[in-house]
């Protein structure tokens, strides 16, 4: 009997993990990727380091909220060349900018696993509506959202001088994400 | 088909020669010129006008193959058998050429990760997945194939006003629209 009572309390308490708010980062599993076009040629590129906070109840991602720091410099083009040149001034000017972030402000259910958040993001000093379709999915004690979006380049001055002409870079750039975020470790 | 004992080239391959000559004037001097350049719009443009170039050179070349196997050239004009054999030798290896250094450029950009799109919309397929210690093998494969092609065009072009000037032949006449064969002067 006393046995049969501590089986039903413990899988209550899993349950309750399961429920728990997502709330740890996890950068390992994170990616944050974009696709630019040069002369119409796509180049994936990539973002190696990011923060970000979050806390999301897995039974209502719509109540979630997010804010992503994406560190400027650990950018990487798929091509050195242009690595060194996108720090500098007339692309992110990392000197003086260092982070990107994005801050959410809500999260709509669109129906099916999928939702879209919507935020202020803000690079190179400049901050601009965005919203970002994503779908959300859990495993266990881990959360993972899976979205992308477009942003146009120079809304942040991204690319100045003779680098805003978009017919050699193109304006769009698309922006893949998929940030995993797991459940609060649970206490013994 | 023309006559295989006529001492003229077709029209179609005379045109084609000369196509292919345009274009590896173009390619290879831009080539040399925009790897040198500081990263800017004008480089990225140049490169893709290379490649633009590059992969005009390989269509032309498929085209220029299989005229050729299906109109054989006229018979070489006298001269001393190692000339021809010079002479052979060298066009073969600049038919391979035709082939080798568009091919090494388009393996680069795939292993270097920039797919080859061709005038902006046609995009090629990527032969190669991104690798970067296979990319800078490619580029000096690529470099070292031109370099033997401007040797060989050396040796071909040498060959060609050495039979127009000296030998005062047809060699090279009779690689233009206007020759007409007996009219030599």
């Amino acid at each position: 009997m006393k046995l049969r009572a501590l089986a039903l309390a413990a899988t209550l308490v899993a349950t309750a993990a399961l429920a728990a708010e997502l709330t740890q980062f996890s950068p390992e599993k994170s990616r944050i990727s974009f696709v630019s076009k040069q002369m119409g040629v796509a180049v994936d590129g990539r973002f190696a380091k990011f923060d970000a906070k979050i806390s999301v109840a897995p039974a209502r991602p719509e109540t979630g909220k997010a804010q992503i720091d994406v560190e400027l410099t650990s950018i990487d083009t798929g091509s050195s060349d242009a690595d060194a040149e996108v720090k500098g001034k007339k692309w992110f000017n990392t000197a003086a900018f260092p982070k990107a972030s994005f801050v959410s402000s809500q999260v709509r259910a669109l129906g099916g696993g999928r939702y879209e958040a919507l935020g202020k993001l803000t690079i190179k000093g400049h901050t601009h509506d965005v919203t970002a379709p994503f779908t959300f999915k859990q495993d266990g004690n881990v959360g993972s959202f899976d979205g992308v979006f477009t942003l146009n380049r120079l809304d942040y001055a991204i690319g100045e001088g003779e680098w805003a002409d978009t017919s050699t870079v193109a304006n769009e750039v698309q922006i893949k994400f998929h940030v995993v975020a797991l459940g609060a470790p649970i206490r013994k | 088909m023309k006559d295989q004992n006529s001492p003229s080239y077709t029209r179609t391959a005379i045109s084609l020669h000369w196509l292919v000559a345009l274009l590896i004037f173009s390619a290879f001097p831009l080539g040399l010129y925009m790897a040198d350049l500081p990263f800017s719009p004008v480089k990225l443009q140049l490169y893709s006008y290379h490649k633009w170039i590059g992969v005009t050179v390989l269509l032309v070349a498929v085209a220029r193959l299989a005229w050729r196997v299906t109109h054989p050239a006229p018979a070489m004009l006298e001269m001393p058998r190692w000339q021809r054999i010079a002479a052979h030798a060298i066009h073969h290896l600049l038919y391979i050429l035709l082939f080798a250094i568009p091919l090494s450029g388009w393996l680069m950009s795939s292993a270097k990760g920039f797919q080859t799109v061709y005038f902006g919309v046609l995009p090629l397929p990527d032969l190669l997945g991104k690798n970067k210690e296979l990319g800078d093998l490619l580029h000096s494969v690529h470099e070292a194939l031109n370099y033997t092609l401007l040797a060989l065009l050396g040796a071909h072009i040498a060959g060609a006003l050495k039979h127009h000037f000296i030998e005062r032949d047809d060699t090279l006449r009779r690689m233009t629209f206007r020759y007409k064969p007996g009219t030599q002067p």
